[in-house]
């Protein structure tokens, strides 16, 4: 499998293929969630099912998007580095529809609850600066920016380091019962970073 | 320059909010006149007229000949729109049952709820195990509409069917010791998938309690029945509290334990985190949850585009009835 989709991307045709896949193939969770949404089959509380859902898959793509070294290196899939820029926009889209939700379906854009949620719940605070900080990211993820910050891209992309820290927090911290979940994510992430650890002070 | 054209629709236009509820009671007051009329129907409780799709909950047929003659109690309710059935059946917090809103009525369907029994325990001078049957005898049902207001910043309008509590502890003749009352949900693994989990955070089984003087006020019920009918699995069927100035994980389900207690028994929440959730639970819009605010709530079902955010009052709106219950009481301390 792995080698024949290495073959592939030695074809301008199979790394098209590949790419339409991700591409359109990423954008599913979301026509899902629209589709039972127009559908209304999203119970009492469509808002929340579908924050919650934009947000965890915001979550998987920022997983996904730092699974490419580990597996490229581990796993010797060296086509996905093409595809590690495409699964980081991607974590941010989900994390910025995730926030448009929030305000939208959640708080209406009432202002007085936008500001007390931004200044007074210490979880909404650590998953906003998460979106924040990935933003730059985000912005300065294409090549031209890569060119012009040269040395200082990498720098900057450390960034995704402390961001997928804060996702854990922010998801950790509004649990109210049950941490199942979390401890998967959180046992994922700590291979992840565990893995860059080792890489560096073997 | 700014060319000022008149608003489409005038203020004076819009029908104000109170209006339009008194119009929706008429209406409903009409339709709920017209069907007893043409039915005949003595039930009070006919004029929930519900999609032909939706499972309706029959319990044994004592139960249903109680929740038929069932009265209503309109000084007690509130004249707010119902939310839904559908709603109030399929979107519970019920952790025996599973984490999500929509695992209970998944899940709990084949909880057996007939023969049930509830041991009464502790400071009364009539202890014993009963059947459920054998509890309620005697006892009238009515119908009480009111809000229910979660801890998570949700809240619902609920049509229960019960009693009030204190009719049922006046019975057993409780003792100068009593000055609490604990209440326990069934503990049972086999039937409750939830309580098999090892990665949940409440100490099974669930336990809650009020102090005497909440327990006896005429607002607390237990209840057998919503919208007319038994109460589904996942609503905490057969026997649950209903105490609608309290957050809802205070109305403990599927009780099969009433002990009198001199000391203020455990409660669940409390001692999964002590910080977040009090003794008393009472809604204060003023005393947030640590890690979200109580002002205001979202009334489900919620539409997307327009969430229905109302502002939270003080004991949920139940202030006039209760508040004398802790004058005096620091209830930022007390939360």
């Amino acid at each position: 499998m792995v080698l024949s989709i290495t073959a592939l991307h030695r074809h301008p045709a199979g790394r098209w293929l590949f790419w339409s896949l991700l591409f359109v193939g990423s954008l599913l969770p979301l026509g899902w969630i629209s589709l039972q949404a127009v559908q209304q089959k999203l119970g009492a509380d469509p808002a929340q099912v579908i924050v919650t859902f934009l947000g965890i898959w915001a979550l998987r793509y920022l997983w996904l998007s730092l699974a490419v070294t580990p597996a490229r290196r581990l796993l010797g899939m060296g086509w996905l580095q093409r595809y590690r820029r495409m699964l980081g926009l991607y974590a941010l889209f989900y994390a910025s529809l995730h926030l448009l939700a929030v305000a939208t379906f959640i708080l209406g854009w009432r202002p007085d609850l936008l500001l007390r949620e931004l200044t007074e719940r210490p979880y909404i605070i650590v998953g906003f600066s998460a979106w924040v900080l990935l933003l730059p990211l985000g912005i300065t993820s294409t090549q031209g920016w890569q060119r012009r910050l040269g040395k200082r891209w990498k720098t900057l992309h450390w960034l995704v380091y402390p961001v997928s820290l804060l996702v854990l927090l922010h998801f950790a911290w509004l649990i109210r019962a049950g941490y199942l979940e979390v401890l998967i994510y959180s046992l994922i992430l700590a291979f992840l970073l565990g893995y860059r650890l080792y890489l560096r002070w073997r | 320059m700014l060319i000022r054209t008149a608003p489409d629709i005038r203020p004076s236009e819009i029908t104000s909010e109170s209006v339009y509820r008194q119009r929706r009671q008429f209406i409903k007051g009409l339709a709920a006149g017209s069907a007893l009329l043409m039915s005949g129907s003595a039930s009070a409780l006919s004029r929930y007229e519900l999609d032909a799709e939706q499972v309706r909950y029959r319990g044994p047929d004592w139960l249903q000949q109680k929740l038929r003659a069932a009265a209503t109690s309109p000084e007690l309710s509130t004249t707010e729109k119902l939310t839904p059935y559908e709603h109030v059946t399929g979107y519970n917090n019920f952790y025996e049952f599973g984490l999500g809103k929509d695992d209970p009525k998944a899940y709990s369907q084949a909880l057996k709820t007939d023969p049930w029994s509830v041991e009464i325990s502790g400071a009364v001078h009539k202890p014993g195990t009963y059947q459920l049957e054998d509890l309620l005898k005697g006892i009238d049902l009515e119908e009480r509409i009111y809000r229910l207001r979660c801890v998570e910043a949700w809240s619902m309008v609920i049509p229960w069917v019960g009693f009030s509590l204190a009719s049922l502890l006046k019975r057993f003749e409780p003792t100068g010791n009593a000055r609490y009352v604990a209440f326990s949900t069934l503990h049972d693994p086999e039937q409750m998938r939830g309580q098999r989990s090892r990665f949940g955070t409440i100490d099974w089984p669930y336990v809650e309690g009020l102090r005497m003087d909440e327990a006896m006020h005429p607002l607390t019920i237990l209840a057998v029945g919503v919208y007319g009918d038994a109460l589904p699995p996942q609503n905490g069927a057969p026997l649950r509290l209903v105490v609608p100035w309290k957050y809802g994980f205070k109305s403990i389900k599927s009780i099969v334990r009433i002990h009198l207690a001199e000391q203020m028994p455990p409660t669940s929440w409390n001692r999964t985190a002590p910080r977040e959730y009090g003794f008393y639970a009472n809604v204060n819009p003023a005393v947030d949850h640590p890690r979200w605010s109580q002002s205001t709530e979202r009334r489900l079902p919620s539409s997307l585009f327009s969430p229905n955010i109302i502002d939270t009052l003080p004991f949920n709106g139940y202030a006039d009835q209760v508040a004398h219950l802790y004058s005096g009481m620091d209830l930022r301390k007390w939360y």
